[in-house]
């Protein structure tokens, strides 16, 4: 299966990265873009068929390592 | 007295904190590797800084899962002492022993300047070489040490006396919102903090690099005579 986990900054948590991103799109001309916030895809693959098997690992693997859930939520997806 | 100094790949500072506790003993410290798997005869670990593992994921993320730091875990939950410097600083709350996080530093940018620091902790060696509320310079250098937790955590840092160590300017001011002093934009200002039991301590300044005139000055060499002398 192909797990995908995102992991995100908590709501709160300052996004510095995402400030500096917000500013150059508004240099840009995109002056309407607000709320950046800058987030990280992990793509794996797991060894299973079985799509629950699969997330549940992921979800294992994000509170162990993927993400640290001091400052940063994630969630899993899983596909064929 | 035995302490011995992690070295992962990337990490950089380990030659600095080795020459600041030689200057402070007169003893070396031993190096070891991140692959060993146990700390046995230690009285001190010390985790310096650097870029373990290029900083890949977050900070410290993948050291605090090297081998050694499952038995410098184990020497911590036995009474053992440990120090973390900058990336051992951030490695030390990946791996759970001490609270909070570090972020990027506020304002984005890579900070390598001195600052100044206000020491806050109480009842532990790592502040026994001054006295409390003493002002010290530091150098330091990081792109991720904006410290937050939970305000439940960090009241329990404060009213335990849990903050070891907080920016200020040289006069001894605090400053949260000030860049100038508070320059990683860490809440509360914290620069280090304890673990519950005291003898964890993490930080993100240098001390290591001011122990010696020819380095600059001396105003980092109590923390070294401090520990030594407490542990004896």
């Amino acid at each position: 299966m192909k797990v995908r986990v995102f992991v995100y900054l908590k709501k709160g948590v300052l996004d510095p990265q995402g400030k500096a991103v917000e500013h150059a799109l508004h240099s840009l001309g995109f002056n309407n873009a607000s709320d950046v916030r800058i987030s990280r895809v992990v793509d794996l693959h797991i060894k299973t068929t079985e799509a629950e098997e699969a997330k549940k690992q992921g979800e294992k693997m994000a509170r162990a390592l993927l993400a640290n859930e001091v400052i940063e939520d994630f969630y899993v997806e899983v596909s064929a | 007295m035995k302490i011995g100094i992690v070295v992962f790949p990337g990490t950089n500072r380990e030659r600095d904190m080795a020459q600041a506790f030689q200057v402070a003993s007169g003893q070396a410290p031993e190096m070891l590797w991140h692959q060993q798997d146990n700390v046995d005869g230690f009285d001190l670990i010390v985790l310096p800084g650097g870029f373990s593992f290029g900083d890949y994921l977050r900070s410290g993320a993948m050291a605090a899962h090297s081998p050694i730091m499952r038995a410098v875990r184990q020497f911590a939950e036995k009474g053992g002492y440990v120090l973390g410097v900058c990336n051992g600083f951030q490695l030390l709350t990946e791996a759970q022993m001490l609270p909070g996080a570090l972020l990027r530093n506020a304002g984005m940018r890579f900070l390598a300047q001195d600052c100044h620091l206000k020491v806050e902790g109480r009842d532990s060696v790592f502040t026994a070489g001054w006295k409390s509320g003493a002002v010290f310079r530091a150098p330091l250098a990081h792109g991720d040490g904006n410290y937050t937790a939970s305000r439940d955590v960090l009241d329990r840092l404060e009213g335990e006396g849990r903050v070891a160590f907080r920016y200020c300017d040289a006069a001894g001011r605090v400053k949260d919102d000030d860049e100038h002093i508070n320059m990683n934009g860490s809440a509360r200002s914290i620069a280090g903090v304890l673990s519950e039991n005291r003898r964890v301590c993490g930080l993100m300044p240098h001390p290591e690099n001011l122990t010696e005139e020819i380095l600059g000055g001396t105003d980092g060499l109590p923390l070294f005579s401090g520990i030594l002398e407490a542990l004896g």
